[in-house]
């Protein structure tokens, strides 16, 4: 597993190091070794096209009161939402419900164009991690989901580690948890998803190609709850890490 | 990864974001009627409607649009887009377009689809469904609020358009949007596509001209199997 990080004046590659207090802590490539809290967690990837799933595990699907689907509810996001572990997501005044996604991401790794769903892992280099924030009150009934709701700065949580897709054996298996201030809220399992990642790779290359870089974030199960500023939001998978982040206020953003 | 032409001003390169508007010509609105009122609607959009042309729509002059087997039909989506210059972030009305740094044309490409409610991306973002032409410094434009816009399929006029009938001008538009996501130099942000768009079949050849902004051209042809 590797992060991308900045410190000390240029952006570093680095792996996880084991602090001599026992926590675990990045080593640069340069050698340099420091605490988690000491780095800038910048996304793990160059991150190109973002896909995202809407309504991918059933459980979570009948939590909104949505019926069977046909076909994937895939949306668009752009790079500009984007941020890394340990960031910052504004709540604005105004929202009365502004929810996480915990999300399991798939990196694309080579171009993908009308690829069956047996060959679908050959083109997925890693995993990582993803909060894929909503917030409810500004969603509108046209092109569902808007990008008011979903596409807002710092409303993309990922990282904190691209992890190769050679050291996560089942990604089909895997628990996947969100706590908000040390309270479990929300958990699941990658083997409830309606459409795996497999299928999804092959409804997405049979209309668009994939390249290296992109990222689609397959879904989130039930137990969306509604965060406020001062909440520290940490989302888990197995093997994957634990991706932390904090909701602030207008006032930090000078509004 | 962009086919598209030369940008040779500042910020020197086109980011490969490309944001489009719905619903933002007058005539596009106009067209949904009291639609807007009912289900699945309800009620007016508020807020700008925005959607992403991905990076494997983008395309350039020239570029062969892939028309999809199963939708021989396409829809073409003229309309001007912004080329950001500068981070735009709660930038006011009066101040946006000093972020601008240039316009050009965009060919906004759709399968038809008569729901706008939650369509699938298979309608916007298949390869190739987003030519764009080349961009034109802000200084050689001046006022984007009036602007012509014309589509002609196989040398015919097809539709006309004028950024004079956008419900958000451009600076408004960039204002609105800035409140709640920042636009970084080189994204584009199409600003929306007038109603009827003009459909064409694999064989035509597509032009679209914009005032002040030269015109592209791509030609729709049978997707390769």
């Amino acid at each position: 597993m590797r992060a991308r990080v900045a410190y000390s004046g240029a952006v570093h590659e680095a792996v996880p190091h084991a602090l001599p207090d026992g926590r675990t802590g990045v080593r640069l490539t340069d050698g340099r070794v420091l605490a988690e809290e000491a780095v800038v967690w910048l996304p793990p990837f160059q991150v190109g096209t973002i896909i995202a799933l809407g309504l991918n595990y059933a459980d979570h699907a009948k939590e909104l009161a949505f019926g069977a689907q046909e076909e994937p509810l895939a949306f668009l996001k752009g790079p500009g939402s984007l941020i890394g572990h340990r960031g910052q997501t504004r709540r604005p005044a105004d929202a009365t419900f502004m929810h996480y996604e915990c999300e399991l991401a798939v990196v694309i790794g080579s171009t993908a164009k009308k690829v069956p769903a047996v060959r679908a892992f050959e083109h997925v280099a890693g995993y990582c991690i993803a909060n894929d924030y909503t917030i409810r009150d500004y969603l509108e009934n046209y092109y569902r989901p808007n990008l008011r709701v979903k596409n807002r700065d710092g409303g993309t949580v990922l990282g904190p580690w691209f992890v190769p897709a050679s050291a996560v054996p089942d990604p089909g298996n895997l628990n996947l948890s969100t706590s908000v201030n040390g309270r479990r809220t929300q958990s699941g399992n990658t083997r409830d998803l309606i459409f795996t990642i497999p299928y999804l790779i092959e409804y997405l290359s049979s209309f668009m190609s994939l390249s290296a870089g992109d990222v689609i974030l397959t879904g989130t199960p039930e137990g969306v709850v509604n965060v406020a500023a001062g909440d520290e939001v940490v989302c888990e998978i197995d093997g994957l890490g634990r991706l932390i982040n904090h909701i602030v206020a207008d006032e930090v953003f000078g509004r | 990864m962009l086919g598209c032409a030369a940008f040779d001003f500042a910020p020197f390169g086109l980011s490969g974001t490309v944001y489009g508007t719905l619903l933002n010509q007058r005539s596009a609105l106009v067209a949904l009627g009291d639609a807007v009122n009912q289900k699945p609607y309800l009620k007016p959009p508020r807020a700008p409607i925005l959607y992403v042309k991905p990076r494997n729509t983008l395309a350039g002059e020239g570029h062969a649009v892939p028309v999809p087997a199963d939708s021989p039909e396409l829809e073409v989506g003229a309309t001007l887009g912004v080329v950001i210059g500068r981070p735009v972030c709660r930038v006011s009305e009066t101040q946006a377009l000093d972020t601008v740094a240039g316009y050009l044309i965009v060919n906004d490409v759709s399968v038809p689809h008569a729901s706008y409610y939650r369509p699938s991306i298979r309608q916007k973002a298949r390869d190739g469904f987003c030519p764009l032409g080349a961009a034109t410094a802000r200084e050689s434009v001046g006022d984007p609020g009036a602007l012509g816009i014309r589509v002609f399929v196989d040398g015919k006029l097809a539709a006309s358009a004028s950024t004079a009938d956008l419900l958000r001008s451009v600076p408004r538009l960039l204002a609105d949007v800035s409140e709640f996501m920042t636009l970084s130099p080189g994204d584009v942000l199409a600003v929306g596509v007038a109603a009827p768009a003009p459909r064409v079949r694999a064989g035509a050849q597509v032009r679209i001209e914009i005032d002040k902004l030269g015109a592209l051209n791509n030609r729709f042809v049978a997707e390769q199997l």
